[in-house]
């Protein structure tokens, strides 16, 4: 399935009840708090610009007001911006008519929710058809393709009962397959698994993961949770009172964080299992008897533990193509995964 | 000073004046387009005089047969299907059983109609806060005004009979189905409507699939009031000349016959009694997926 990107441009949100009017107010600087003291409007999103990969998971992150929830829900317009464009296949959702938005949210994009919204009066395989159902396909047809939807997400055997009988975790499943089944190119995740125990979490971010080798989709997924986004996120984009303060990699964030809020943020990462090999090798390989090679996509952690088996404080690095191409010292592994990023 | 003692009321003789071109207007109309209104309201009157005549033509053995099964159906409790058969054979064993099926008649005509008229109201006005503003307060007329004082109109124009009786029940049974329908699907969590509408669902699917589904065990709730409310409205249709168990009431208190005024009271007591539990049985069963197993 061709994936496309979602391009978003110069997208601000002003809640309240005249928000056009300010918006040349804080486009001309004014802060979030004048704007809600003198004015009493809201501002939701600032001037937001992120081109989302096609078929990657861009991760959108921010604590609880950054506005991350208001951005994920401008991508099928179920909150209208105050101005700017998201652009998919050279559409601007923004300007859809009533049933071209339909038809696009019907076609092109699926949601998942945070506290599940799922029907309450129907089964798992009820909720699972629901959105082929509103599509007007036939109901035999949607069961086929819902059933295959249901096992992949290893729900199988559960088809009738309702979702207050499921836990947490399995009705999340259920909302992950309804989702998929709409067989839509884009997936919104909106904090999909914040409310789900950590362990059934990281278990639903590698039926994800394991998924998204399979689909290439265009993922949007928002999260609060950063090591949630740098498992997942091809892309990270990070949001504070509605304004994107960097994005780029996980490692790029990581490794360079623009300012102190978000290096106080990766304080705490396991920066083994972000920044990979390929990042600080050296670009001379070694020459002569080195046992350790290692891949550039490999992370940290994986390398330390390698060297640290073979009892090798050298390794080489070779890519796919089987050319060496650097070479990567004990020392600065470990000086990558432990040193604190200054900036 | 006499601002303070005597109120400044219009004088007689304007009071009668503008009363009297009140009625007389609504005279006028009624004489013009009297037999219209009657016209209109007749495939109602034979439907329920049809009914009528189905419930009181059917013999008893087998009328019981159908109200326990239907019982059964609507509550799948055994106790409450004996307790029917014993309290209706006891209504028939004293004299009461063609009296009681005149009133399950117009209890169940009116209740329909009710239910006909009511959802598509309380769709609508949850659809709309306007029109939630104007329909809000002619309910509370409906529910408030003494049922003698909308009586004269009706009598006015169509006369003494099923109709009016049947009429002014509903005029008094509808306000609760409207009013629940309009709060179940108020009700409903705005996270699931979301989830929906970011499927693309059309406003009559969002209706069909979510609203109506979730709004459904309010809605039963309102025809289970609206059930009760009828019933308790068929003394005073008596004064129109609906015949049944109000009518035996109503000759009772006339009378001063203690004993017929409590038999037939309390045989509509039990007849709402059956209603009541029938029905609400049945709605706790529309929500039996909302029991929590665990989680």
């Amino acid at each position: 399935m061709a994936s496309h990107g979602i391009e978003i441009k110069n997208l601000f949100k002003i809640f309240g009840p005249r928000g056009k009017k300010y918006i040349d107010a804080v486009m001309g600087g004014m802060s979030k708090t004048e704007l809600n003291e003198k004015h009493g409007h809201v501002l939701g999103l600032k001037d937001i610009n992120i081109s989302m990969p096609a078929g990657q998971i861009q991760v959108v992150m921010g604590l609880s007001g950054s506005g991350k929830s208001t951005l994920i829900r401008h991508i099928n317009r179920l909150i209208e911006p105050t101005t700017g464009s998201v652009v998919y296949e050279g559409q601007d959702v923004c300007q859809m008519s009533k049933s071209q938005l339909q038809a696009f949210r019907r076609h092109k994009t699926a949601m998942v929710f945070q506290k599940f919204a799922l029907l309450p009066h129907r089964t798992v395989l009820g909720n699972t058809v629901y959105g082929l159902e509103v599509q007007g396909i036939g109901k035999d047809e949607a069961k086929r393709r819902a059933r295959r939807w249901i096992d992949r997400v290893g729900l199988t055997g559960f088809e009738d009962h309702y979702p207050n009988q499921l836990s947490g975790g399995m009705q999340q499943r259920v909302g992950l397959a309804r989702a998929l089944t709409n067989d839509a190119d884009i997936l919104l995740m909106d904090e999909a698994f914040s409310a789900l125990d950590p362990l059934i979490r990281t278990d639903m971010q590698t039926v994800l993961l394991d998924i998204q080798e399979e689909l290439k989709k265009t993922i949007v997924f928002i999260t609060h949770d950063l090591d949630e986004a740098l498992r997942l996120g091809d892309r990270i984009a990070i949001l504070r009172d509605g304004e994107v303060v960097q994005q780029g990699t996980g490692q790029e964030i990581v490794l360079k964080p623009a300012d102190a809020y978000i290096a106080d943020f990766i304080k705490e990462v396991n920066r083994g299992r972000v920044i990979s090999v390929g990042t600080i090798m050296e670009p001379t390989p070694i020459e002569g008897d080195v046992i350790v090679e290692l891949k550039p996509e490999d992370m940290l952690e994986v390398a330390a533990q390698v060297m640290a088996q073979q009892e090798e404080i050298r390794a080489n690095v070779r890519d796919n193509t089987g050319k060496l191409i650097g070479s990567l010292r004990l020392k600065a592994v470990v000086d990558a995964m432990v040193t604190a990023a200054t900036h | 000073m006499s601002l303070f003692t005597e109120f400044p009321d219009m004088s007689r003789s304007e009071l009668r004046d503008f009363k009297k071109a009140i009625d007389g207007a609504f005279k006028d109309f009624i004489h013009a387009y009297g037999q219209g209104i009657e016209d209109f309201f007749k495939p109602l009157l034979y439907f329920l005089k049809w009914f009528e005549n189905l419930l009181v033509g059917t013999p008893w053995p087998i009328m019981l047969a159908i109200v326990a099964a239907l019982v059964w159906f609507g509550s799948r409790s055994l106790w409450l299907v004996l307790g029917t058969v014993a309290s209706m054979l006891l209504i028939g064993y004293l004299g009461m059983w063609e009296n009681m099926m005149y009133t399950l008649a117009l209890t169940t005509v009116a209740t329909l109609i009710c239910i006909i008229l009511g959802i598509p109201v309380g769709i609508l006005m949850a659809k709309s806060n306007r029109m939630q503003a104007i329909i809000t307060p002619i309910l509370d007329i409906m529910q408030t005004i003494p049922a003698f004082v909308y009586l004269i109109p009706i009598v006015i124009m169509l006369g003494i009979g099923l109709v009016p009786g049947l009429i002014a029940v509903i005029i008094y049974a509808v306000p609760p189905i409207i009013r629940l329908t309009n709060l179940g699907i108020r009700l409903v969590d705005p996270d699931i409507l979301e989830a929906a509408d970011a499927f693309g669902a059309s406003p009559g699917q969002k209706l069909w699939t979510v609203q109506m589904p979730l709004a459904l065990p309010n809605i039963f709730a309102g025809v289970n009031q609206t059930i009760m409310m009828a019933l308790a409205m068929v003394v005073v249709a008596s004064l129109l000349g609906v015949h049944g168990l109000g009518l035996e009431v109503l000759k009772a208190v006339n009378n001063q016959y203690i004993t017929l005024g409590f038999m037939n009271g309390l045989a509509i007591v039990a007849i709402a009694i059956i209603f009541d539990r029938t029905s609400q049985r049945f709605g706790k069963r529309l929500q039996k997926h909302s029991e929590v197993i665990h989680g």
